[in-house]
Formats: structure tokens, C-alpha cells, sequence
């Protein structure tokens, strides 16, 4: 054995040692975490993952919620790509977890495959129907809030022009869109509506680029259905100041601008995620499809809309709501929907 | 080799022996990996959690049962073809950084041939689905490669923009002609005389492992036991050379870009045959081909080092997927891992010259006969 590689056995050595003393170094955490009998629920991101601000945030606090207030065990697992759906949904199914949330459609298959290979435990997904025994479905009615701040913009603009901003021409976004559309046109028909498209979910610099683009053939007021690229959206709102708003999507985006976000299209995946993890404890789990819209409060403009929306569009906004409510209403979900949408007479 | 010297004088010894040279290029990446992981568990150490649990926890998602091993090489399979197809372009001193769109275009295709075509035996429909894809990463592959040879167009440039384009014509296909029915955008499920056989009963490994391991041989004896192999590393050497000895540069440049691209297209083709039974809307690059750029260099450039390389990002991946639900560690924790094995091998003249110099003082006893050396 030469010196050269002795010395590569030394460094080893050292490294393998440090390795297994910083170990061990922590032994008493791992009891601590180990509480027997309380209830597990987990859930497994789609590829956006855990810090959105948005969708998967959005579940993650449903589910912190069901720990802090139900005792439940929790745990995330995030997914990198596709492939991944199957066997994350499987490694908490191993660890026999009580409920598996799904978040996304794009799980939709995962779910359909794992659920009935542990029939035992319960699976949630959320966005997308799976029809299985052990399984619960929960889909929001998008296109209802996004109604409403479609009447808040066509209230609010001083410009007569607001954009909207989408991630991917896929159809959880179109329902965004085609409401958004449908509330500018109930509320002003004569408030010109922009549309642009990032093409992709994560990536912020792209979303500010689109809304500039937008803020530049005047639009005022940009609401955003477009995961981590809105936040680039909102960026754009502060970055040109006063009179230029954004509106956001999912969690209540507020405080990412507090002066120039004018409201937010909340889609309560955490309520949808809490009450059904909450059924699990209960013992009255049904492995039914629950459709969340304005009528649940599963959808609908954030709570810190009235910081910056007078009470007279407010009133409004409540008028239409309950319209919806009441079924005066149909709001359109697709384009071709939104094609033969005639408001009614307010 | 200067080892005859000393095999005349001592015969005892075994004569197959490694350079120090040699044996630097070994334990370059060995260190590196061991480096990366001690980062990784002072990290996973600073957000308070154990580095023994999760590690045991990566140990157990990667070997713990029958169906965490076939997972693992679920992982390693398209990795494998991607590294091989980074790996092979470097051969030819190409960086095909177009791997990822590479993938794209063969994962869609051979979703495509597979649910398109219905009707057909097995033993035809399925090698027609799998060579579809292959081709379709060839063909996306050659057209930079062409732009290269041609005029001189460099193809780190076009094969990033082939990405792109790869990414957004997919999703343009998958919303439109090839969408199935339905909210989800996705093509039809691959027709079951198109998919790649199961080949552990009860697990989702599939045959596509085999021809992952089959393209390792087959590049290795391209490579290294043929004239066009010989002349891509020529060319990849030295092109100047290469064309001075008589080397058609241009003809080897396309051959080589297409052989990576049909690799990574192979990659696509598995996942969509194998796995996933159809081509689901990306939302952005999945990754294969950009870590395929990291498993290449890992492996050295070598198909073993390659096959080495990828079952090690492989068992990372699947072991990433238990750290987070038994561990409950940020999958985070295996990309800065990942991230580091990269940089420190491909800062591995810092290494390289750290090793050296220690050695350095050896090297006059090397001269003088007393310890085994490169002689170089």
C-alpha cells in the first residue's frame, strides 16, 4: 500500500468517524417522537411541493391543523417527479397511515393504483375523482370565487383594463379563468380582460414578466391562477407601486404585498383536507366526492378583502354571491361555457 | 508501464496493479460521495433530526424489502440511460445537455405508438412502442448534432433550446391531439401488448432494467471494441487530429449526437412503457437528463462508471422518498447531497492536486524503487 493511499484510508476513516459520532449524538429525540395510538395522517405533494404559497401550502395547513387540534401524527412527503406518486403514497401506506392525502389531480392514478392495495386505510385526493372504497374525493367549484373577484376588479379598475394570469392551459385553470371572465362581465361589460399563460407552475421570474407585460398595455388589476409563478405576479404589483394590484390565489397571499394585493380567490384546501381528516377520527369517513364552492365556503374571496375594497363592492360581491348560491347563477367553467355566458340583469 | 521494473525484481506480487493515477480517478468520487454525505448529515443534524435515522431510513426505502429494491432500480433504470447518454456525447467531446428534451420526446412518443396502435401481439408492439421512443431522442439528438458538424453551431446552446421545445411541444400534444378524454392532461393508457413486462411479480419492476444493463455492455463494446468507437473518442480527444488522420469529424459528430440522443430517448421510452403507462403533462423538466449529466460525471464517463454512478442516484432518489415519511427529512436534504457529489467531483482538480502533493514527497522514493508507482 502506497503513502497516497493510506493517507485516502485516513481521510476516510475520519470522515466515517465524525459521520457516526455526529449519529449518535441525538438519541433521545427519536423516543420522544415515537407516540404510540395517535391517529397518522400524511400527505404527498404533487410536483409543485411544499412552499407555493399556495395549493400544497394550502393542504399542509389543513393537515397542521388537524395536528395541533385533533392529535393527529403527521407527515409530508414531497414529490419530485411523476414516478414518485406511486411509491410515496405506498411508503405511507407501509407506515400505516390512517389517511393519505393526495394533492393534485396528477395523482389521480396513483391513488386509483396504491388505495386498494391497503383497503384498510383511508386515502383523500384533492382536484381530481377516484372511485374506490377507501377513498374520498374533494373538488372545488373554482370558477365560483374567481367570479367574485372577477366583480371586484371590474369594480375596482380605474383603467377599464385587468389581466389574468394562468400557470398551464389545463382545465383546474380554465375554471379560474372562465369565472374570472364571466365576474368582469356580470359586473362591467365594458372592462377589457387580458389573458396570459406562463406555460409552468414554478417559476416566478416568468409569472412577473407576463404581469409587467400586462401592467404595460394597462391593466390595473392582475389576478393570478398560476402556483409559484403568481408570486412573481405580486412582485410585479409592488415593484410598480401604487395603482397596480394583484390579486392571488389559493392561500391569502396578503401579506406577500400588503399594500398591492387587493384580494385573494381562497380555494380552501385546507378546510377540504381538515373536515375529512376529521371524519377519519370521527369513524364517519365516506368514500364519497365532496365538492367544495361559495355555498360550502370551500371557495371565495380571503378574509382581508375589505382592507383595500369599499363596502359598496363588498355589498355587491354579496349580492352575486348569493346569487350563485341560490342558483341565479351558473358561472361557467370552460370556454366554451363562457362563449354562451349572458349575465343576468343586476 | 513502469510496473514491469519491479515485477522483474519482486515477482511475488500479483501483476495486475493500479497507478496511482489510476487509483486518484477511483477515489475521487468515493470521496466525494463520502464528503457530500457527512454535509448531508450535518445539515439533516442542524435541523435537529438524526443522521442515523434518516440514513437508516434511506438504507431501509432503498434495501429494506423486495419491493424497496425493485423501486430503487425503478430509479436507477432511466438514470442509467440518461448518464449513458451524457456520458457517450463527452466520448466524442459532446455535451448534450439536451438529455432532458431527449427524454421528453422519447417518453411521448413511445406513449404515443403505445396507445395509438391497437391490435398487435407483444412480441411486435412492444419493441415497436420502445424503438419509437429511441428513435424519436436520435432524431431530436441529430438535428443539433447536425447544426454542430455542419456549422459549427455550439450544441450546449441548441440543445438547451431543444429542451425547451421538447417541454412545450409535449404539453402542446398532450393538451391537444394525443389528450385523453377528461379533466387530466394525459394521453390514453398505453394498450397492454405495449407495456415492458413486470419482471418481479409484485412489484412494478420492469424489463426495461434489462435493457438499461444491456445498453451498458452495448456501449462499452461501441466504445471500446470498434473502429466507430474508436474514432468517436479520436475525434473527442482531439477533432484536429482526428481529421488529420482521416476521421470524417462532421459524419462522427451526428453519429455520436444521435447514439447519446437515442440513449436518453430510451430513458423516455422505459418510463412511459414501464412505469407511468402513459405520458402524463410534464409542468416543467422532470429531471432524468440533467441528472444523467451528473451521473456521467460521477461514472467517470465510463458505461461501468456510469452503471456504478446511477444506481448510486438511484438509491438517493428512493431513499430521498423514505427520509421524508419515516425521517420526516425535506427531500431538499438528497438534492444538496446530490449537489455536492457534483461539485466536488467536478472541482476534482482541487482533489486531484491535494492528493498529488501529499504524494509528492512519495515520489522520490518511488524513483528510488521503494514503493510502487506510476513511473509516469
Amino acid at each position: 500500500m502506497s503513502k497516497s493511499s493510506k493517507w485516502v484510508v485516513a481521510i476516510v476513516a475520519v470522515i466515517v468517524i465524525i459521520a457516526i459520532a455526529v449519529g449518535l449524538r441525538k438519541p433521545k429525540e427519536e423516543i420522544a417522537e415515537v407516540v404510540p395510538e395517535s391517529l397518522k395522517a400524511a400527505m404527498v405533494t404533487d410536483v409543485g411541493g411544499l412552499g407555493d404559497e399556495s395549493f400544497n401550502d394550502a393542504a399542509y395547513k389543513g393537515l397542521k391543523r388537524a395536528e395541533e387540534e385533533l392529535g393527529f401524527e403527521i407527515t409530508v412527503v414531497e414529490s419530485k417527479k411523476m414516478d414518485d406518486y406511486e411509491p410515496n403514497l405506498r411508503s405511507l401506506g407501509d407506515q400505516d397511515t390512517d389517511i393519505s392525502w393526495a394533492i393534485g389531480f396528477l395523482l389521480t392514478d396513483a391513488v386509483d393504483t396504491v388505495a386498494p392495495e391497503y383497503p384498510d386505510l383511508k386515502f383523500g385526493i384533492i382536484d381530481s375523482v377516484v372511485e374506490q372504497p377507501n377513498v374520498a374525493s374533494a373538488t372545488f367549484k373554482e370558477e365560483e370565487g374567481s367570479f367574485l373577484l372577477g366583480v371586484i376588479a371590474a369594480k375596482m379598475t380605474e383603467t377599464g383594463t385587468v389581466g389574468f394570469v394562468g400557470g398551464m392551459e389545463v382545465p383546474v385553470i380554465e375554471h379560474f379563468d372562465a369565472g374570472f371572465h364571466a365576474g368582469v362581465r356580470a359586473a362591467n361589460p365594458d372592462v377589457k380582460v387580458l389573458r396570459g399563460y406562463t406555460g409552468k407552475f414554478d417559476d416566478p421570474a416568468k409569472g412577473k414578466e407576463v404581469a409587467i407585460a400586462q401592467f404595460n398595455q394597462g391593466a390595473d388589476i392582475i389576478f393570478h391562477a398560476s402556483g409559484a409563478c403568481g408570486l412573481g405576479v405580486i412582485e410585479a404589483a409592488k415593484e410598480q407601486g401604487e395603482g397596480h394590484w394583484a390579486m392571488g390565489v389559493d392561500s391569502c397571499q396578503h401579506h406577500l404585498a400588503p399594500e398591492n394585493v387587493m384580494s385573494c380567490m381562497m380555494k380552501r384546501v385546507d378546510v377540504a383536507v381538515f373536515d375529512i381528516t376529521e371524519k377519519v377520527k370521527d369513524d364517519t369517513f365516506e368514500p364519497t366526492h365532496y365538492v367544495f364552492g361559495l355555498a360550502e365556503d370551500g371557495v371565495g374571496p380571503c378574509d382581508r378583502t375589505s382592507e383595500h375594497v369599499p363596502e359598496d363592492v363588498m355589498d355587491e360581491v354579496e349580492k352575486y354571491k348569493e346569487m350563485i348560491i341560490n342558483g341565479e347563477i351558473t358561472v361557467p367553467s370552460t370556454y366554451t361555457e363562457l362563449e354562451a355566458f349572458t349575465p343576468p340583469a343586476a | 508501464m513502469a510496473n514491469t521494473d519491479e515485477e522483474l525484481r519482486n515477482p511475488s506480487k500479483p501483476p495486475f496493479r493500479i497507478s496511482r493515477e489510476q487509483a486518484i480517478e477511483l477515489v475521487i468520487p468515493v470521496v466525494a460521495v463520502l464528503l457530500a454525505l457527512l454535509i448531508g448529515a450535518l445539515l439533516i443534524l442542524f435541523i435537529g433530526k438524526s443522521p442515523l435515522v434518516a440514513y437508516g431510513a434511506l438504507l431501509k426505502g432503498a434495501f429494506g424489502s423486495k419491493r424497496d429494491i425493485a423501486e430503487m432500480l425503478i430509479n436507477v433504470t432511466p438514470l442509467i440511460f440518461t448518464g449513458l447518454s451524457v456520458a457517450f456525447s463527452f466520448k466524442c467531446g459532446l455535451f448534450n445537455i439536451g438529455a432532458e428534451g431527449q427524454f421528453i420526446m422519447g417518453q411521448i412518443v413511445a406513449a404515443w405508438i403505445g396507445f395509438s396502435l391497437t391490435g398487435l401481439p407483444t412480441v411486435i408492439h412492444m419493441p415497436l412502442a420502445f424503438l419509437s421512443g429511441v428513435l424519436a431522442g436520435a432524431l431530436w439528438a441529430a438535428l443539433p448534432g447536425y447544426l454542430k458538424a455542419k456549422l459549427g453551431v455550439h450544441e450546449v446552446i441548441n440543445t438547451i433550446m431543444m429542451n425547451y421545445i421538447a417541454l412545450y411541444f409535449s404539453h402542446y400534444l398532450v393538451m391537444g391531439v394525443l389528450k385523453e378524454p377528461g379533466p387530466i392532461p394525459q394521453t390514453p393508457p398505453v394498450q397492454a401488448a405495449a407495456r415492458l413486462w413486470r419482471i418481479l411479480p409484485g412489484t412494478r419492476l420492469h424489463f426495461g432494467l434489462i435493457l438499461a444493463l444491456g445498453a451498458v455492455w452495448l456501449i462499452y463494446y461501441l466504445l471500446f471494441k470498434t473502429t466507430l468507437g474508436y474514432e468517436i473518442r479520436a475525434v473527442g480527444i482531439n477533432p484536429h487530429a482526428a481529421r488529420y488522420g482521416g476521421i470524417n469529424v462532421s459524419k462522427d459528430i451526428v453519429i455520436a449526437m444521435s447514439i447519446s440522443g437515442a440513449l436518453a430517448g430510451a430513458a423516455g421510452a422505459v418510463q412511459a412503457l414501464g412505469v407511468q403507462f402513459r405520458f402524463l403533462d410534464l409542468f416543467g423538466f422532470v429531471g432524468y437528463g440533467f441528472d444523467g449529466i451528473a451521473v456521467a460525471l460521477l461514472g467517470r464517463n465510463h458505461p461501468f462508471g456510469v452503471l456504478i454512478a446511477a444506481t448510486l442516484f438511484g438509491t438517493l432518489a428512493r431513499g430521498a422518498i423514505t427520509m421524508q415519511s419515516i425521517a420526516k427529512i425535506p427531500k431538499q436534504i438528497i438534492g444538496i447531497i446530490q449537489a455536492t457529489i457534483v461539485i466536488i467531483v467536478a472541482a476534482d482538480e482541487v482533489l486531484r492536486r491535494f492528493l498529488k502533493s501529499r504524494g509528492a514527497a512519495t515520489q522520490a522514493l518511488v524513483e528510488a524503487g521503494e514503493v510502487e508507482g506510476d513511473g509516469n
